[in-house]
């Protein structure tokens, strides 16, 4: 299949219908409404279960019960309806069922405004929990790390988290769909699943509160001490471009990574400039810093909020050896390449 | 010699956690027995919720899920979505299904969902210690109604199975008590009419069964019987208030 112009929502619901999506439950918000739309439109027509919920909170339950009974499902939201759904989503975390969450991020706090943002980055529930959370960059890479999802959700019996800021979700481009990423295999099988006790081997009746054997420590302990260090391992996602001998290496995800391709290009022969794109927020690239070479003075932290927000690890990967500095806005003066490539031109000259 | 009675097959035989004279066991066992006497014991998943209730899904031999407050009957769509074959039932307190879950109770009853849920009303907060409800009656003292509820304060209680006959998802609903044995036997008989509701398919069922909390009421055992007879039926009058053919 050649590639197809899609819009970005779209995009990702296309994907997660071909990763073997059963059911989605959602509500309306903008900058995302186009994906239940799209669930709405095709899944009834290829076998799966579309329902809109009354709240993104009834959303998120529903999906923790769909989970639970060994479907493929998926919600999607923004901001103010992420903020609903993470009691579930850290609940789901403890009881250790999967699921697919697609974040396209608009400008908060709260209702906030429609424009597009990187605002939640540290957006959690209570309990120290954590889930792999993807960040595209264009739609070829959104349709893939959310095909991709699924089958990360299912290996460690966590969520996943796509968070596409506003931009990725409303923006149309071309999408490949036979580049998706391999399939796993040898996913466990979903021996929990609710079907009835009937339906089980020996009529053994499952309690689904938490995994088998395990009390309530036992599984928050299991979880933060063994799985995810082992996601850690596995899953860390990053792009690396030129920090070896870079003078500025720029650290930006999104929207934000994608302008910073445009700067590199433009200050070709001024400054030599490196990225390094988290493509997962969590696990956090934190190793990829170590591969900035002695020339480097600076990094440059481009996001689509005010004050910054992933700036906070880029410092801890940084460890004091560069200074970092923030570039951008989600409200009057929004990032744009341009406002990107004076920050670093101001840095640069600050550092002759 | 022949056995007249004993622990519903449903149970799974972990002894009760309710407190003393709390009727929550005696409901928890009707809804055993029902499911008994349907053979659904294989088919069922039960959705417990937050609070004393909750505990239901550590006593039932079915499949099981515990679920956050207020959240059963979405959880409990998620399943049946799922599970259209299999027979889902939610099990909430007050608190849980008429203060904090009332958007989740009211749409799975919009939507029709074919879901039967047992909602008990004890007229307070159990677990957290005797807090005030919204089905705490006028003047009846909580520990935040420390000098009665006050109607022109915080307005009188809520009668869930009036709200939720409005609703034409609604197929059966109905309001027991457990307070004498009589009521128990209509009790049983509402339950399992309700869990017949979803098995035809006909949509979404709830029996309101008026309980027992002598514990944070401050009375005795049969004196907090004595209370759902003199107070709690009288502004929640029993009956059916929709059925099915």
């Amino acid at each position: 299949m050649a590639k197809v112009l899609m819009k970005g929502n779209e995009a990702m619901a296309e994907a997660a219908i071909q990763a073997g999506c059963q059911a989605f439950f959602g509500y309306p918000i903008t900058p995302q409404s186009e994906i239940p739309e799209y669930f709405a439109r095709e899944l009834p027509k290829r076998g799966g279960l579309f329902l809109q919920a009354e709240s993104e909170l009834a959303a998120m339950n529903m999906v923790m019960g769909a989970s639970a009974s060994g479907a493929r499902v998926m919600t999607s939201t923004s901001g103010p309806g992420y903020c609903l759904k993470l009691e579930t989503l850290a609940a789901m975390t403890l009881t250790r069922l999967p699921a697919v969450v697609v974040v396209v991020m608009r400008s908060g706090p709260a209702f906030g405004t429609m424009k597009a943002a990187q605002e939640d980055y540290r957006m959690n529930g209570n309990g120290g929990y954590k889930v792999v959370t993807f960040a595209p960059s264009n739609l070829q890479e959104a349709a893939e790390m959310v095909y991709e999802a699924f089958d990360i959700a299912d290996q460690y019996r966590n969520p996943v988290v796509v968070m596409a800021d506003g931009m990725i979700g409303q923006m149309m481009e071309g999408v490949d769909y036979d580049k998706m990423p391999p399939k796993r295999t040898a996913l466990p099988p979903k021996t929990w699943a609710l079907h009835g006790r009937g339906a089980r081997a020996g009529k053994k009746p499952q309690l689904l509160f938490l995994p088998d054997g395990m009390g309530h420590y036992g599984a928050k302990h299991y979880c933060e001490t063994q799985l995810y260090p082992e996601i850690i391992r596995n899953e860390t996602r990053v792009e690396i471009t030129d920090v070896e001998d870079a003078d500025i290496v720029l650290a930006a995800y999104g929207t934000a990574a994608r302008m910073c391709k445009n700067v590199i290009r433009e200050l070709q022969g001024t400054v030599r400039l490196g990225m390094i794109r988290p493509k997962t927020l969590w696990p956090f690239p934190y190793e990829a810093f170590e591969q900035i070479g002695p020339k480097c003075k600076a990094i440059v932290v481009p996001e689509i909020n005010i004050i910054g927000q992933m700036i906070d690890d880029v410092r801890i990967a940084s460890a004091g050896r560069w200074p970092a500095h923030h570039v951008g806005d989600s409200q009057n003066d929004f990032l744009t390449p341009n406002r990107i490539r004076d920050k670093v031109l101001a840095v640069w000259e600050g550092l002759q | 010699m022949a056995i007249v009675y004993e622990r519903p097959k449903s149970l799974n035989g972990a002894p009760f956690t309710y407190c003393p004279g709390c009727t929550h066991g005696i409901i928890t066992q009707q809804v055993a027995a029902a499911i008994d006497e349907l053979g659904i014991v294989d088919d069922t998943i039960c959705v417990g919720c937050v609070g004393c209730g909750g505990y239901i899904a550590w006593f039932m031999d079915t499949d099981a899920i515990y679920s956050l407050h207020g959240r059963a009957p979405a959880n409990a769509t998620g399943i049946k979505r799922m599970n259209p074959d299999k027979v889902v039932f939610t099990y909430q307190g007050d608190g849980d299904l008429a203060s904090i879950g009332t958007a989740e109770i009211v749409q799975a009853a919009h939507r029709g969902e074919k879901i039967t849920t047992i909602f008990v009303n004890n007229a307070t907060y159990g677990m957290t210690g005797g807090q005030m409800a919204p089905t705490t009656l006028v003047g009846q003292k909580t520990t935040t109604s420390p000098y009665g509820r006050d109607a022109a304060h915080c307005g009188k209680p809520i009668r869930m199975c009036e709200l939720l006959s409005t609703i034409d998802g609604a197929a059966f609903i109905q309001r027991v008590a457990v307070n004498t044995p009589g009521n128990v036997r209509k009790a049983r008989a509402a339950i399992k009419r309700a869990f017949q509701c979803q098995i035809e398919g006909k949509g979404f069922a709830l029996v309101e069964v008026l309980s027992a909390c002598p514990t944070n009421w401050g009375k005795t055992p049969a004196a907090a019987l004595d209370w759902i007879a003199s107070d709690m039926i009288p502004y929640y009058p029993l009956g059916n208030f929709k059925d099915f053919q």
